[in-house]
C-alpha cells in the first residue's frame, strides 16, 4: 500500500509497510499513483499529454522512470506486501510483562479546569491521596510482573501528584533502593500543573525524573479559560515562571510542555507557538477528550481549521529551525532511521497488558483513561489481574484488530490508535474514533514532511 | 533515479527479526495521555 500526498510543495510517497519515504517530482508522482491500476502504454500515453509542454517529459524519461519504480518495488521499498497480521496477535499473546505504571498518587487537585477528563483529579469517585503503602505494593506487583524487561517507567499521576509530594520521594528513594538488586532502571516521570513547584520541588524532579509533563495551554487568555483556582482566578501567571525555572535548571533533561486545546481555540499554532516564544523548546498540544454534546468539544466544521492549523505549524517549525530558533513538538517527532521496530509498530500502546493504570486504592485499570469505569476494574496490586476477559481484550488491540483500518496507510504509525478514544467515541475499546484519526493522519503527513524538507535542503 | 529520491528508513522487514525488545517507552508515559502514537518514540535495541 502507498500513500501519496503533497503538502508545502514537497510531493511524497510513503509506503506503507515496509515504512520507506520517496520524495517525487510531479511526474514520477502521477506514475507511482497509476502504477499498479494502468498498463505502461496507459500511463505513458497519460504522462505524455499532461506534461506536453514540458521538452524533458518525453517517452524515454517516463520509461525510465517506470524502470526506477519497478526497481523500488523489487527492493521491497515501493508496493511492498503485508505480511505482520499474525506477528501483532502472536507478541501480545505471548507477552505477560507488565513494564509502565501510570501511578495515580493524588485523585485530588488544587485546580477546577472544567475540561478535565479526570473530572477535577477524582475521576468520578472520592478525593483520595495514595499511601506509601500502596504505592510501595504498585512497585512490588510492577517488578515481579516485569520478566526481563530491565527499563520500568512510573508516571506520578493525578490529579496533581505534587499534592501528594512526600509520598512521591519516598516511591522515588524505594525504586532506587530495590533497582539494583532485580536488575531494573526505573525511570520516572511527573505530570503537573505547576502549582505547587518550588526549589526545592524542582531540583529534586529534575534529578529524579527523566522526563517531566508540565500542563500549559498556550496564550494566558486561552490557559486561563480553562486552567482556574477554585476562587475562579486563572493559574497562568504563577506557573509560568515555575516552569521556566524548571526548565532552565534541568540540564537539558527531557520534557514537554504540555497543553490541551479545544473548539475555543482552534486556532492552536498560536498557542504553540506562544510556548515556544516563552523560551520551551519541548511542546505537545493535544485535542480535548470530552464528551460530544460539551460546548468546548471539537466539532466536524472545525476539521478542515485544525488540518490548516497542523500545516501552519509544520511549516512554521521548518522556518523557525532553520532562522536557529527550532523547537519541538511531540507529534511531529518521527525518527525514520532509528524509530521503533514493526512490533512496536503493531502492538499498540499497551494498554491493559504491559501498562496499566493504579488508583489511589490499589486498583488496576488498562490506562488512566478508564480510571473508574467499573467494567474495566482489572483487578489490583495484591492479587494482579484477576478480570482476564477484560484483559484479553485489551490484549486482542493491535494494528490489524479493526476492519476499519485494513486498508489504512497510517496503521503502522498509530497502532490501531487509543483504546480509551474508541471506547469514548463507540461504545468499545475495538471501535475506531473517526475524527481522531483525521487529525492523526494529518499529523503524520506533517512529520514526515518535515523530514523530506530536512533531506531536501 | 531523477525523478525520486529516496529517504532513508529503517527496515521495517529486517526489523521482524531483530525487533521486539519490549525496552522502548511505552508511549503514553511520555507526553500525549490521549491518544496513541508509536512511530515517535525512540528505539532502545541497541542489537537492531
Amino acid at each position: 500500500m502507498v500513500h501519496c500526498y503533497k503538502l508545502n510543495g514537497y510531493n511524497i510517497v510513503l509506503d506503507t509497510c515496509s515504512g520507506s519515504v520517496h520524495s517525487v517530482d510531479e511526474v514520477a508522482y502521477d506514475i507511482i499513483s497509476m502504477y499498479k491500476s494502468n498498463t505502461a502504454e496507459e500511463i505513458t500515453e497519460y504522462i505524455l499529454k499532461k506534461y506536453k509542454d514540458q521538452p524533458d517529459v518525453n517517452a524515454d524519461e517516463v520509461k525510465e522512470c517506470l524502470g526506477d519504480i519497478a526497481e523500488l518495488e523489487k527492493q521491497g521499498k515501493l508496493y511492498s506486501e503485508d505480511v505482520y497480521e499474525n506477528l501483532a496477535i502472536d507478541f501480545k499473546n505471548n507477552s505477560n510483562v507488565v513494564k509502565a505504571m501510570c501511578l495515580h498518587v493524588a485523585h485530588t487537585c488544587n485546580l477546577n479546569c472544567s475540561y478535565c477528563f479526570a473530572s477535577q483529579g477524582k475521576y468520578q469517585g472520592d478525593r483520595a491521596l495514595m499511601s506509601f503503602e500502596v504505592g510501595k505494593q504498585a512497585f512490588d506487583f510492577l517488578i515481579a510482573n516485569s520478566g526481563t524487561r530491565k527499563n520500568l517507567e512510573v508516571d506520578f499521576f493525578g490529579g496533581e501528584p505534587l499534592m501528594n509530594w512526600d509520598v512521591v520521594k519516598q516511591l522515588v528513594e524505594y525504586a532506587r533502593q530495590v533497582e539494583k538488586q532485580h536488575n531494573k532502571n526505573f525511570r520516572f516521570t511527573l505530570t503537573t500543573n505547576g502549582v505547587l513547584l518550588d526549589d526545592e520541588i524542582i531540583d529534586y524532579l529534575n534529578k529524579e525524573m527523566c522526563n517531566v509533563v508540565l500542563s500549559l495551554d498556550g496564550r494566558q487568555s486561552v490557559h486561563d479559560h480553562f486552567r482556574k483556582y477554585y476562587n475562579g482566578k486563572g493559574s497562568y501567571e504563577d506557573i509560568v515562571p515555575k516552569f521556566k525555572r524548571l526548565v532552565e535548571k534541568r540540564g537539558g533533561k527531557d520534557y514537554y510542555m504540555r497543553g490541551t486545546f479545544t473548539h475555543n481555540n482552534v486556532d492552536f499554532t498560536e498557542d504553540i507557538l506562544h510556548m515556544a516564544d516563552l523560551g520551551f523548546k519541548e511542546l505537545s498540544m493535544e485535542p480535548v477528550v470530552c464528551a460530544p454534546g460539551d460546548p468546548y468539544a471539537l466539532t466536524e466544521a472545525d476539521l478542515p481549521k485544525l488540518f490548516e492549523q497542523y500545516e501552519k505549524l509544520a511549516v512554521e517549525m521548518i522556518r523557525r529551525k532553520k532562522a536557529g530558533n527550532g523547537f519541538t513538538f511531540y507529534h511531529y517527532m518521527i525518527d525514520l532511521t532509528e524509530g521503533p521496530c514493526i512490533y512496536k509498530r503493531i502492538t499498540g500502546c499497551g494498554s491493559g497488558t504491559e501498562y496499566m493504570a493504579v488508583t489511589p486504592w490499589g486498583e488496576l485499570y488498562p490506562c488512566h483513561q478508564f480510571v473508574g469505569d467499573p467494567k474495566y476494574s482489572l483487578g489490583d496490586v495484591w492479587k494482579g489481574v484477576t478480570n482476564k476477559a477484560a484483559q484479553d481484550e485489551f490484549r486482542s488491540c493491535n494494528a490489524y484488530a479493526r476492519p476499519e483500518c485494513k486498508d489504512c496507510w497510517a496503521k503502522l504509525y498509530c497502532s490501531g490508535g487509543c483504546a480509551a478514544n474508541s471506547y469514548h467515541a463507540t461504545g468499545k475499546i475495538s471501535g475506531v474514533y473517526e475524527y481522531g484519526c483525521e487529525l492523526f493522519k494529518k499529523r503524520m503527513e506533517c512529520a514526515v514532511m518535515i523530514k523530506v524538507a530536512e533531506a531536501e535542503e | 533515479m531523477s525523478r525520486i529520491k529516496t529517504i532513508e528508513t529503517r527496515d521495517m522487514q529486517k526489523s521482524v527479526k531483530t525487533g521486539g525488545c519490549g525496552e522502548c517507552q511505552t508511549s503514553c508515559q511520555s507526553a500525549c495521555k490521549t491518544s496513541c502514537g508509536v512511530a515517535n518514540q525512540k528505539c532502545e535495541n541497541a542489537d537492531k
